[in-house]
C-alpha cells in the first residue's frame, strides 16, 4: 500500500527494513533513559537542600563555597538570600535516587559486557580508524553547520562526531558520575578510601558529580534535538522496534 | 529466520528462568543472612535492599575514613536542634550529673549508667567526618566509649540483631544492626575536639556512627534497647526516619 505504482525498483530496495539496534541495546537505552530521568529529578531535589558547592574534603555553611547555585533552599539553615524555604523532598528523592542508580549501574554492567563481547563498541561507537584526525572532526562539523543532509551510510552507522559524543557519555561521564556518587558514601569509602582521596575529598566528589550530571543533561538535550531534527519518527522506530527505514518514508507515512 | 528465532526464544527463556531463579535465591539468602533492611519493602524496597546488603557485606570489617588532626574543621556546623525543654535545662544546670543511660532489652544485666559511669569504661577517640544527607560535612575528633563495650557489660544475648536507641526528646529514635553496633568506631560520645561535647553537637551524649550519614548519629541519647525483633518498635520500619520518608540505612 505504501509502495504504489511509479516507484522505481531501486528505491524500493532501499526502503526495505535495515537492522539498526539490537534488542539488548534498545532495552539498555530505555532502561537507562528511565533511570536517568529519575536520577536527574531526584538529584535536583537533593541539591536544593544545600545548593552550595565546595572543593576538598569538607564544606558547610561556615566555610567558603566554590560556587553557589542561586536558588532557594529546602533548609532554613542555608543562607540563600531568599526569604522562603522550599518543601523538603529529600526522603523519597534519596530512596528513588539510589534505586534508579542501581537500575543504571546494572544496565550499564550488562551493556558494557555485551558491548565488548559482541564488538558493538568497536564497530559502532569508537571512532573509525580513518577518522582519527582533527580534519575528520572539522569536516563533519562543517557539514553540520551547513545543514547538509547526511549521506546514506548514516542511516545504518554513526559518524565520527556521534561516535565521540556517545563514547564520552558511555566511557567517561557515566563511569565518573557513578564513581563520584559512591565517593560520597561514608560506608563505601570505608571499604575503598581511595575513591574519595583520588578526587580530592568528599566535597570535590560532590561538585564533580553535579558538573558531570549537568554535562549528561546537556548531552540528553542535544541528543533529543538531533533525533528530532533528523527524523523523530524513524529514529524512535529504530530504537523501539530495532529497524530503521529510509527517512523519506517518514513523510509518506502520513498519507 | 525461523531457526534463529527459535534459538533466540530458547536463549531468552533460559535467561529469564535464570533471572527469576536468581532473584528467588537472592531473596532467600538476603532473608537468611539479615540483609533486608527493616524498611526494605514497597517500591523502594529492592533498591534499599541492594544498597544495604552490598554495603553490609563490603564494610563489615572496614572502619570509616579517619583524618589527620590538621584536617579538623575550625568552625564545624552543628545543625539545628529543638529548643531545650525545661527538664533538659535542669539537667544541664546540674552539669548533667543526673543524665542517665538505660541499657535494656535482650541483655543479661540491664544497666542504668551515669556519664561518670560511662567515663570509667575504655576511652576511644576518632577523627572522622560528619556527612549530612543534605551534602555538607565537617571533620571533628570524637571522644567516648565504644558502644560494643557497654553492650558487653550488659551481657548482650546472642539472639540480638538490632540495637535501638532513643533521644531525650520524645519520639526521636533509631536503630542499627549488630554489625554497626560492634564497629569499634561506634562511640557513645561525650567529648569533641578535646572538650566536653557541646549541647548543639548532641552533648552530653551522642551516638557517633561514622559509617553512616549524620542523621543516624542521634543526639542526646538516653536509652538503648537490644532486640531480636525490630518489627516490634514504632511502625516496624527500624527507626522514626522512614515514618518521615527517610531511609533506615544511611550508608550512602
Amino acid at each position: 500500500m505504501l509502495y504504489t505504482g511509479g516507484v522505481p525498483a531501486a528505491s524500493q530496495l532501499e526502503r526495505t527494513k535495515t537492522r539498526r539496534h539490537s534488542g539488548l541495546v534498545r532495552a539498555a537505552h530505555w532502561l537507562t533513559f528511565v533511570a536517568f530521568v529519575a536520577l536527574l529529578v531526584t538529584g535536583g531535589e537533593i541539591v536544593i537542600s544545600h545548593p552550595r558547592f565546595y572543593w576538598g574534603e569538607v564544606g558547610n555553611v561556615n566555610t567558603k563555597p566554590l560556587f553557589v547555585i542561586p536558588i532557594p533552599s529546602s533548609r532554613d539553615t542555608v543562607p540563600t538570600g531568599y526569604g522562603y524555604v522550599m518543601p523538603d523532598q529529600n526522603g523519597w528523592s534519596r530512596y528513588l535516587h539510589f534505586e534508579a542508580a542501581w537500575v543504571a549501574v546494572l544496565t550499564g554492567l550488562v551493556y558494557g559486557i555485551y558491548g565488548v563481547v559482541s564488538g558493538h563498541f568497536r564497530k559502532n561507537l569508537l571512532p573509525e580508524r580513518r577518522d582519527w584526525s582533527w580534519r575528520a572532526y572539522g569536516d563533519r562539523m562543517v557539514q553540520y553547520l551547513r545543514r547538509k543532509p547526511p549521506g546514506g551510510t548514516e542511516e545504518t552507522s554513526y559518524n565520527v562526531l556521534q561516535r565521540t559524543a556517545y563514547a564520552v557519555v558511555i566511557f567517561v561521564l557515566f563511569p565518573l558520575v557513578i564513581w563520584t556518587g559512591l565517593a560520597m558514601s561514608p560506608a563505601f569509602t570505608a571499604a575503598f578510601p581511595w575513591t574519595a582521596a583520588l578526587l580530592g575529598g568528599r566535597q570535590s566528589a560532590r561538585t564533580i558529580h553535579l558538573i558531570d550530571s549537568a554535562l549528561l543533561l546537556l548531552f540528553l538535550l542535544v541528543h533529543v534535538t538531533m533525533v528530532a531534527v533528523s527524523g523523530f519518527r524513524s529514529r524512535m522506530r529504530a530504537m523501539i522496534t530495532g529497524y530503521g527505514r529510509d527517512s523519506t518514508c517518514d513523510s509518506r507515512e502520513g498519507r | 529466520m525461523n531457526k534463529i528465532s527459535r534459538r533466540k526464544l530458547i536463549y531468552g527463556g533460559v535467561a529469564a528462568a535464570a533471572g527469576v531463579g536468581g532473584l528467588a535465591v537472592a531473596d532467600r539468602m538476603a532473608k537468611r543472612y539479615g540483609l533486608i533492611p527493616p524498611d526494605g519493602r514497597g517500591v523502594y524496597g529492592p533498591g534499599e535492599t541492594m544498597t544495604y546488603a552490598c554495603q553490609r557485606l563490603l564494610t563489615v570489617h572496614m572502619l570509616a575514613r579517619e583524618f589527620p588532626r590538621s584536617m579538623i574543621s575550625k568552625n564545624p556546623f552543628a545543625n539545628e536542634i529543638s529548643p531545650p525543654t525545661d527538664e533538659f535545662k535542669r539537667l544541664q544546670a546540674g552539669g548533667f550529673r543526673d543524665w542517665r543511660l538505660v541499657v535494656d532489652g535482650t541483655v543479661a544485666h540491664p544497666l542504668v549508667l551515669s556519664l561518670a559511669d560511662l567515663k570509667t569504661l575504655p576511652v576511644r577517640s576518632q577523627i572522622t567526618e560528619v556527612a549530612c544527607e543534605e551534602g555538607w560535612s565537617y571533620i571533628a575528633e570524637w571522644i567516648g566509649t565504644p558502644l560494643s563495650g557497654v553492650l558487653r557489660e550488659a551481657g548482650v544475648l546472642p539472639e540480638t540483631r538490632y540495637i535501638v536507641y532513643y533521644a531525650f526528646e520524645k519520639g526521636l529514635w533509631g536503630s542499627i544492626d549488630i554489625a554497626d553496633a560492634r564497629d569499634e568506631h561506634t562511640l557513645l560520645t561525650m567529648g569533641m575536639n578535646d572538650g566536653d561535647l557541646p549541647v548543639p553537637f548532641g552533648g552530653p551524649l551522642r551516638l557517633r556512627l561514622p559509617r553512616q550519614l549524620g542523621y543516624k548519629s542521634l543526639k542526646f541519647v538516653t536509652h538503648i534497647t537490644a532486640t531480636d525483633d525490630i518489627k516490634k518498635f514504632g511502625k516496624g520500619l527500624g527507626s522514626v526516619d522512614p515514618e518521615y520518608g527517610y531511609a533506615w540505612y544511611a550508608g550512602i
